[in-house]
């Protein structure tokens, strides 16, 4: 347990990355993933094939090659950026992925009649879904979401492991290569790190999934 | 041109001068098909303001998308509808506004599971005609008096019966101030002893002068309330007639048998 207490500091800006690095792929995948069900379902073809392409491609791609990309393809083709910033877009991009098609599937299940009433008293497209079609998807959407969400979270530490540095999986690795630490209560620190996390994720998870239920 | 064919083709048959008033739906060539299958065949309507037009006919026949493509949410494939004059455009922000001028009753209601009575009704004032939600509260309370259900205003759509229901989705459909409004079946998904409110506030409507597009086989409405009675099989118009004549002495022989089944009943 030494290598834990020795290196309370170490592990706790790695938790403090990771997390950044969580809220922020959560933010970018969340709203990437929303729209993309929106190109979906919409009724304009080109954002309809659009949307099916996204999803497609990074649904049946590694992440971990989706991270090579942009972290090595972006900079041959002249786009610089941090590690940090590629690393949380790769993983924006291959989660939304995922996030779409689990909005899409609550939004199937809201009845056609909504999106027909809510278009027919002259709501554009983007005011019946958000407006009346995704308020009532919703309820159905929290729970796969919350697992595509919680997913990612762990995926970070792929993300991690590309180079970003100070997260909790570089520290773990850190400690453990270069410090020479054992490595199991080592790797004990960091999963304990990640389940700081995931687990209020997962409680948060449940009280969002109460109140929707009600509010109804 | 197709002005010219509009007008010989749909004088009113009522004698109330609705005849020098111009079209404010125009279907003209109107052909639709669902695959091979052919739902709307050359489909020429003219409906002028103020006349309630009462469509008739069997099961799949097509009278549900007929409604559904007059606010286009269906497509055609061969034809032109028009609105008051314009042309339904494509998909996008300028259907959205001719859409906003054609109120639909469903079947089957559907109002905004979410949202209250109130706020099912004040949506689209709100939202589309940009009214302050203090002005469109008001109308709001106002339209809900008069199909009869203000002190329903907060309860959510779930809570209400059908015959409240279907009330309150026409209310909806007025607080748009639609130039016309289509009804696909607007009873059918009711118990008897609902059918008649709705019928109700249907016919006080068409007293105020509404134009109304109405799929229904309630003869009882069609006699009271329409102007015209159109009678579609397989996707054709077969016939067009005042509702006296059409219900006495239907000339073909499709509405004949048709009539002749639902009159048993
Ligand atoms: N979205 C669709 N896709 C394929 N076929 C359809 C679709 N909607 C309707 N149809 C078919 O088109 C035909 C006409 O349907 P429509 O709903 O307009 O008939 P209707 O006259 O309203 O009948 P009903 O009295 O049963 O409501 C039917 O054969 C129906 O099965
Ligand atoms: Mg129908």
């Amino acid at each position: 347990m030494d290598a834990i207490t020795e290196n309370l500091d170490a592990f706790w800006s790695g938790f403090l990355t990771s997390l950044g690095i969580c809220l922020w792929a959560m933010v970018g995948s969340l709203f990437l993933g929303t729209v993309l069900a929106g190109c979906r379902v919409s009724p304009v073809p080109p954002l309809r094939a659009f949307g099916t392409w996204w999803v497609t491609t990074f649904r049946n791609t590694p992440l971990t090659v989706v991270l090579f990309f942009f972290a090595f393809g972006l900079p041959a083709i002249g786009i610089n950026a941090s590690f940090y910033f590629f690393g949380v877009s790769g993983l924006v991009v291959y989660t939304s992925a995922f996030v779409c098609e689990a909005i899409r599937s609550g939004i199937n299940s809201v009845s056609a009649g909504q999106a027909e009433a809510a278009r027919s008293i002259g709501l554009t497209f983007g005011q019946s879904l958000t407006l009346v079609v995704l308020p009532q998807a919703l309820r159905t959407v929290v729970p796969p979401l919350g697992s595509v969400i919680i997913a990612m979270f762990k995926n970070s530490a792929v993300v991690g492991a590309f180079g970003v540095g100070g997260d909790l999986f570089s520290t773990g690795a850190t400690l453990t290569s270069a410090q020479g630490y054992a490595n199991l209560p080592v790797i004990t620190g960091v999963a304990i790190g990640y389940l700081a996390i995931t687990l209020p994720a997962g409680a948060i998870l449940q009280v969002i999934e109460r109140r929707v239920a009600i509010s109804r | 041109m197709a002005r010219v064919l509009a007008m010989t083709r749909a004088t009113p048959v009522n004698s109330d001068g609705n005849g020098d008033r111009p079209p404010l739906v125009e279907m003209t060539g109107v052909n639709k098909w669902f695959g091979d299958l052919h739902v709307l065949a050359d489909i020429n309507l003219t409906i002028t303001r103020g006349e309630v037009v009462v469509v008739i006919g069997p099961s799949g026949s097509g009278k549900s998308t007929l409604c559904r493509c007059i606010n286009r949410l269906e497509p055609i494939q061969k034809g032109r509808i028009a609105i008051d004059g314009k042309v339904l455009p494509e998909e996008g922000k300028d259907l959205a506004r001719l859409r906003s001028e054609v109120g639909m009753v469903f079947q089957s209601f559907n109002l905004f599971a979410h949202k209250t009575i109130l706020d099912n009704v004040t949506l689209g004032p709100i939202k589309v005609h940009k009214e302050s939600k203090d002005q469109a509260r008001s109308r709001a309370t106002a339209l809900l008096e008069r199909v009869g259900i203000a002190e329903q205003a907060d309860k959510f759509p779930a809570q209400l019966s059908g015959g409240q229901q279907q009330r309150v989705a026409i209310a909806r459909s007025l607080a748009m101030d639609p130039k016309v409004m289509l009804f696909d079946e607007p009873t059918s998904a009711l118990d008897p002893e609902m059918i008649n409110e709705v019928l109700d506030v249907m016919t006080q409507l068409a007293k105020d002068g509404i134009t109304m597009v109405v799929v229904t086989h309630e003869m009882g409405f069609a006699r009271r309330a329409a102007n015209r009675v159109v009678f579609m099989d397989g996707g054709h118009i077969v016939e067009e007639a005042t509702p006296e004549e059409f219900f006495t002495n239907p000339t073909s022989d499709r509405a004949k048998s048709f009539l002749s089944k639902i009159l048993t009943h």
